[in-house]
């Protein structure tokens, strides 16, 4: 028909469940979410998975009011079929079964990371850039190559945004941890040595997180916060200027929930204007978890044959990114 | 400085050639970050400087081909050492056929056995660290190694390795692997066992891997 498409995206990998709805244009026509937050401690899988229960239906429904359209004029529904938690992945799969199922259409699976990058390519009009994705979950430095996003750095252990988030829980702070962990360097005074760990081209943090974690209440707060974010964003920045002087990409792309750290932005700058590269941040709504990244990925998918049948859609929580062919990129 | 000419700007250093008391050599130089702390920044410096050259000429002395070490300047964090004129492993390999790739991982994997088995980790074995010369390969950029015996640390070498075949040379990624613990094990003997194993444990310790766990579930 050579008409506009739409697709709905649902994203329920881990404390966000986001319903968004794009054109095949590339519009982003809504993109409604709903976050869980624990009244303590970390993300309690459970407990996440009941609150994404509870409120997928308003999401839904007012992601498709956003966008102003029916359940019958989509031409596909998307879901992160993974990585994540268990728990949450299955019911999101389960709302965008049962919408598939109600539309007729078909139902795409989207590999989360590769959201995450596709919907930045996107907003950020950059062809082949090499990606910093760093949220709660995700650490990883990549890039594409021979049809596939290919991991040049990851994290060995802990995600950045989960060794940051737990240690400002350590200090007594509320969700969200790192702008006040932030807040509290910029009142730093003195720098206190911290495990340093690059291994090759990957970091490791939790013998960060741990040597932090232990002079909680010795040391000054702002002293350790501010080591404890130099250490960790430098080991990061130190592997992503590895990587572009490898890959030798003409920009760089810093995505996922930990990109609104101001302190990183200004890193990595640095690091892109070094190598002769640009610095492109996605903008907060599409960097974090979001329904809207799932359907344009979806799209993606969709137009290369990539739907699956409702039997078939087990979730993957485990699902690395360098696994997933992208035959959308040449 | 005067005839000094800049032939490489990595992430991390400048390497210039140049002549020092008559031999060809190449400077290699940590330069300051400015997205780091200072006090960071200027102990991670100092502290890669003094311990590169001294795993190099260390590993030298082993028998694992490496440059030759000829000053160590702490304050300026810079290296002189031979110059060696070869290509990067890296760029060759695309152009091998099957065996020629076995060949070339062989030696690397005999290198790596020889400085394990010397009490030495490399720290960041990729085919960018490897130059080829007249078919001799030679280590280089030993800056995040380590003086260790652990059987976890020289896990992680084999597993650096592995990662950066995959994510630059995919297509000959099995048969350079193969090549590379081939090689590995005829130096490392019975204890070469050990450290295949726990490749496999830090392989599945990583996020999102199949038969390991995930860290939030």
């Amino acid at each position: 028909m050579g008409s506009v498409r739409y697709v709905l995206g649902i994203e329920s990998t881990a404390h966000t469940f986001g319903c968004g709805v794009v054109s095949s244009e590339g519009e982003v026509l809504s993109n409604v979410k709903s976050e869980y937050v624990p009244k303590a401690g970390g993300i309690h899988p459970r407990e996440a998975s009941q609150f994404i229960a509870a409120n997928a239906p308003d999401t839904v429904k007012s992601s498709l009011a956003n966008a102003n359209i029916t359940i019958k004029e989509l031409d596909a529904v998307a879901f992160s079929m993974g990585p994540g938690l268990g728990p949450c992945l299955r019911t999101g799969a389960t709302v965008a079964r049962m919408l598939s199922l109600l539309a007729g259409r078909p139902l795409v699976p989207v590999n989360h990371c590769i959201a995450h990058i596709e919907i930045g390519r996107l907003v950020c009009r950059e062809q082949d850039p090499l990606v910093v994705y760093v949220s709660g979950g995700n650490t990883i430095v990549s890039a594409f190559s021979m049809g596939r996003y290919r991991i040049f750095g990851e994290t060995l252990d802990l995600a950045l945004g989960n060794c940051l988030d737990t240690f400002a829980r350590c200090l007594g702070l509320s969700h969200p941890g790192v702008p006040k962990l932030e807040l509290l360097a910029e009142g730093g005074r003195s720098f206190i040595p911290l495990p340093y760990v690059v291994k090759g081209q990957d970091v490791s943090y939790s013998g960060l997180l741990t040597m932090a974690t232990r002079q909680v209440g010795t040391s000054d707060k702002g002293d350790l916060s501010l080591s404890l974010l130099e250490v960790a964003y430098g080991m990061l920045a130190e592997v992503t200027e590895r990587a572009i002087a490898h890959t030798e990409k003409p920009s760089l792309l810093l995505t996922g929930g930990v990109a609104r750290s101001r302190r990183l932005q200004h890193m990595l700058e640095s690091v892109a204007a070094e190598h002769s590269a640009r610095l492109h941040v996605v903008p907060p709504e599409l960097a974090g978890d979001n329904g809207a990244m799932i359907a344009w990925a979806g799209y993606l998918g969709l137009i290369n044959g990539q739907e699956i049948p409702v039997e078939r859609s087990y979730v993957k929580p485990r699902w690395r990114l360098d696994e997933v062919e992208v035959p959308w990129r040449g | 400085m005067a005839g000094l000419n800049l032939i490489y700007k990595g992430a991390e250093a400048e390497l210039y050639r140049g002549k020092w008391l008559g031999f060809d050599v190449v400077f290699k130089r940590r330069v300051a970050k400015a997205y780091r702390n200072p006090d960071l920044d200027r102990y991670i410096r100092v502290t890669r400087t003094s311990l590169e050259a001294k795993l190099l000429s260390d590993a030298r002395r082993l028998g694992v081909p490496t440059p030759i070490v000829y000053m160590v300047d702490s304050v300026r964090t810079e290296i002189a050492m031979s110059y060696i004129d070869g290509q990067p492993l890296k760029k060759l390999v695309p152009a091998m056929d099957h065996d020629a790739v076995i060949q070339a991982f062989i030696a690397v994997g005999e290198a790596v056995g020889m400085l394990h088995a010397g009490g030495m980790v490399h720290g960041d074995l990729t085919t960018s660290n490897i130059i080829v010369k007249d078919g001799a390969i030679f280590l280089i950029d030993m800056g995040l190694g380590e003086y260790t015996p652990s059987v976890e640390a020289r896990g992680v070498d084999l597993h650096l390795m592995r990662r950066a075949l995959e994510s630059s040379h995919f297509d000959s990624s099995v048969s350079a692997y193969a090549g590379f613990t081939k090689g590995y094990s005829d130096v490392m003997g019975a204890e070469a066992r050990l450290v295949l194993n726990r490749v496999g444990d830090i392989r599945r310790r990583g996020r999102y891997v199949d038969g390991g766990r995930c860290m939030l579930e």
